[in-house]
């Protein structure tokens, strides 16, 4: 069962017409075939007119769609012998971060990500990739890898936000999102930053301090959810919308603020549509980023990295 | 009926509310044991409840004039940044919050940066002002950290942050949250030339602000009682379905959990700085002095010519008139003001 969202009703429509269609004629009609044919071009033509001009609060949902591809999906089809790293030596192994060493395009690395899970039990496991300290903590001890073996450390940003909890607080969640920012602003290899759905506000930008920051097209990265920023500054949160539209959270609008460097293009109707395709534009955009990182000696690549983050905050938006 | 909404009513209010006005201005009620303390024996205090112990929040004068040498330091004026850059509003413009903000606390922003010394060691400190929109860290805040870590490296002096904040700026979205790393970097700057990054927590310090330059102190000191966490309480609450346990999120019970070094009163905080400082900086007592040492008063005063000065004493509580000698720099609002609650 496909997953529409409300804004896609037309589409659904028109989708289901094509099925209910094509179960009718198991004797082959011509004329049917035509007509299906005439709906899919309608669909696919309400569909690009639908993502060409999604508003803010739509891309959210886009962004958060259960059907976008996530972070395991990413790995499994981009890098070849991963081997997945658990624990953060201190306290525990946090799901919610998935990490791991692995060769991307021949090259060996290591990979860090929210993974939100794609179903009941996988959510839960993933904690909706939402992580608590340990999660942080073991990206940083693999940030500290990278660093030791000289390999691209590269990082796929997809949560709604660092979990809130009292082990998590106790833990020292705030202790170990600064230092994950301390240590990879520090690192002396490549860094390489992807929002590929949602970028929950500290616990995105634990895993957002690289010389690249790139993001999908329908991803979204937030100071604050939209939900929470519409309670606090609202007092209610049906002004969801609104908060959206304010916050200035699409890839767009990050563009254009000078806060990342590169937008990377989704398929017609949006990252669940095309998967496959989706994945590989970002693995081609991540290679690109390493390509122009490469022949950058540790020094330099630290010291534009600082200076990437310092210029940050110079324009606004007419 | 005319008489009595005319004449009688305002009248009334008048005598009213005139005899609400004197105690409340004379007496202040402790937010936490209710406790009634006269006014001048609360700032003798150091705003302090002498029934409780309470630590009521102060604003960056007060503190700046308790923590330096002799209530002696030198603000700087920072950096012009660039305004409402997302043209923020929400149920209001994000300029008409700012232009409230600016006219009630008579600062640009919630940061305040200041030199000195304080138990005879170069400090620099960037204090949060929570009056100023919550003390929340947008642009102008993640500015002032990094000419406070600018200004610690060319003074060969430690640096000290002092929040007291809910968090990032909503308003200015993004590039808030991009404070976060800006403010790392600047705890970088210090560390990277070995001087002491000492962090002093106080009453806020949550989300964005605990989740950054806050939580990377050599030394972590918090007030007591002050609520430091990253979560919002009620945040949590709702998350997890259960009522919080005694204490969560205080200062003591940080402590507990090994994210605090120590939780220090009031009272005591200036000597305790000092103290760590000198132990850090001067390892053999009498010699090894940092080489640029040369007679710490001196040297602060030298340092303070060009820049606006801070007034000394702790009683003044008019604003001291802005320094002349300032007068090349552009940024204007160096008017020292008690702007605390």
């Amino acid at each position: 069962m496909k997953h529409y969202l409300d804004f896609e009703k037309s589409v659904a429509e028109l989708e289901n017409k094509i099925e209910e269609l094509r179960h009718l004629t198991s004797d082959s009609d011509i004329n049917i075939a035509e007509e299906v044919t005439h709906l899919q071009n309608k669909a696919e033509r309400e569909l690009n007119s639908i993502y060409s001009k999604l508003s803010p609060w739509q891309k959210c949902q886009v962004a958060r769609h259960p059907e976008r591809p996530h972070v395991r999906e990413y790995i499994s089809a981009l890098v070849e012998d991963f081997t997945p790293l658990a624990g953060d030596r201190l306290y525990g192994e946090d799901q919610a971060v998935v990490g791991g060493l692995g060769r991307f395009q021949g090259r060996s690395c290591v990979l860090v990500g929210q993974e939100k899970g794609h179903d009941t039990s996988s959510r839960v496991a993933h904690n909706f990739g939402m992580a608590r300290p340990e999660g942080y903590r073991k990206a940083q001890r693999l940030m500290n890898m990278a660093e030791r073996f000289r390999l691209p450390f590269i990082t796929l940003v997809d949560t709604p936000g660092a979990y809130p909890g009292v082990g998590a607080e106790e833990r020292g969640q705030a202790e170990a999102i600064a230092r994950c920012m301390e240590i990879s602003l520090g690192l002396s290899v490549p860094v390489v930053c992807v929002v590929i759905g949602e970028g929950g506000s500290g616990g995105a930008i634990a895993l957002a301090t690289g010389d690249r920051i790139l993001m999908l097209e329908h991803s979204i990265y937030s100071v604050i959810s939209p939900e929470g920023c519409a309670s606090i500054l609202w007092r209610s949160s049906d002004q969801s919308r609104d908060a959206a539209e304010a916050l200035r959270l699409t890839a767009q609008d990050l563009d254009k603020l000078g806060v990342i460097d590169r937008l990377i293009r989704e398929p017609i109707g949006g990252a669940h549509r095309a998967r496959t395709e989706t994945i590989r534009a970002v693995g081609q955009a991540i290679s690109d980023c390493l390509k122009d990182l490469s022949d950058k000696d540790p020094d330099s690549l630290r010291k534009e990295r600082r200076e990437k983050f310092l210029a940050m905050g110079q324009k606004g938006l007419s | 009926m005319n008489w009595i909404t005319n004449y009688v009513r305002p009248k009334l209010q008048a005598l009213v509310s005139s005899k609400n006005e004197v105690p409340d201005n004379l007496w202040e009620k402790c937010p936490a044991c209710e406790h009634m303390v006269f006014h001048r024996e609360l700032e003798e205090q150091l705003r302090v409840c002498p029934n409780c112990g309470h630590h009521m929040r102060i604003g960056p004068t007060t503190r700046m004039k308790l923590l330096f040498d002799e209530g002696k330091y030198t603000r700087i004026s920072l950096p012009e940044t660039i305004q409402d850059p997302l043209k923020f509003r929400d149920r209001e413009r994000y300029t008409e919050r700012l232009k409230k903000a600016r006219s009630k606390t008579g600062e640009q922003d919630a940061i305040q940066v200041a030199h000195g010394t304080i138990g005879g060691q170069k400090a620099v400190t960037a204090i949060f002002d929570f009056s100023f929109m919550g003390g929340s860290m947008g642009v102008a805040v993640g500015e002032g950290l990094l000419a406070a870590a600018k200004l610690a490296v060319e003074k060969d002096a430690a640096l000290i942050t002092i929040p007291s904040s809910g968090g990032a700026r909503m308003q200015e979205g993004i590039l808030s949250l991009m404070q976060l790393p800006r403010s790392v970097i600047a705890v970088e700057m210090v560390k990277e030339k070995n001087l002491p990054y000492i962090v002093l927590l106080t009453d806020p310090t949550t989300g964005g602000v605990s989740a950054s330059f806050a939580m990377l102190g050599d030394i972590q000191i918090a007030e007591p009682g002050a609520v430091i966490g990253f979560a919002g309480a009620r945040v949590i609450e709702e998350t997890i379905r259960e009522t919080l346990p005694p204490g969560f999120q205080r200062a003591e019970y940080l402590l507990e959990h090994g994210m605090l070094d120590m939780v220090v009163p009031r009272n005591e905080l200036q000597e305790t700085l000092g103290r760590t400082l000198k132990l850090l900086r001067e390892p053999l007592l009498g010699e090894a002095l940092p080489a640029s040492g040369k007679g710490k008063k001196a040297a602060s005063k030298a340092a303070a010519s060009d820049e606006a000065k801070g007034s000394s004493t702790a009683e003044s509580e008019k604003p001291a008139a802005k320094d002349e000698k300032s007068g090349k720099k552009p940024a204007k609002p160096e008017a020292e003001r008690v702007t605390e609650q």
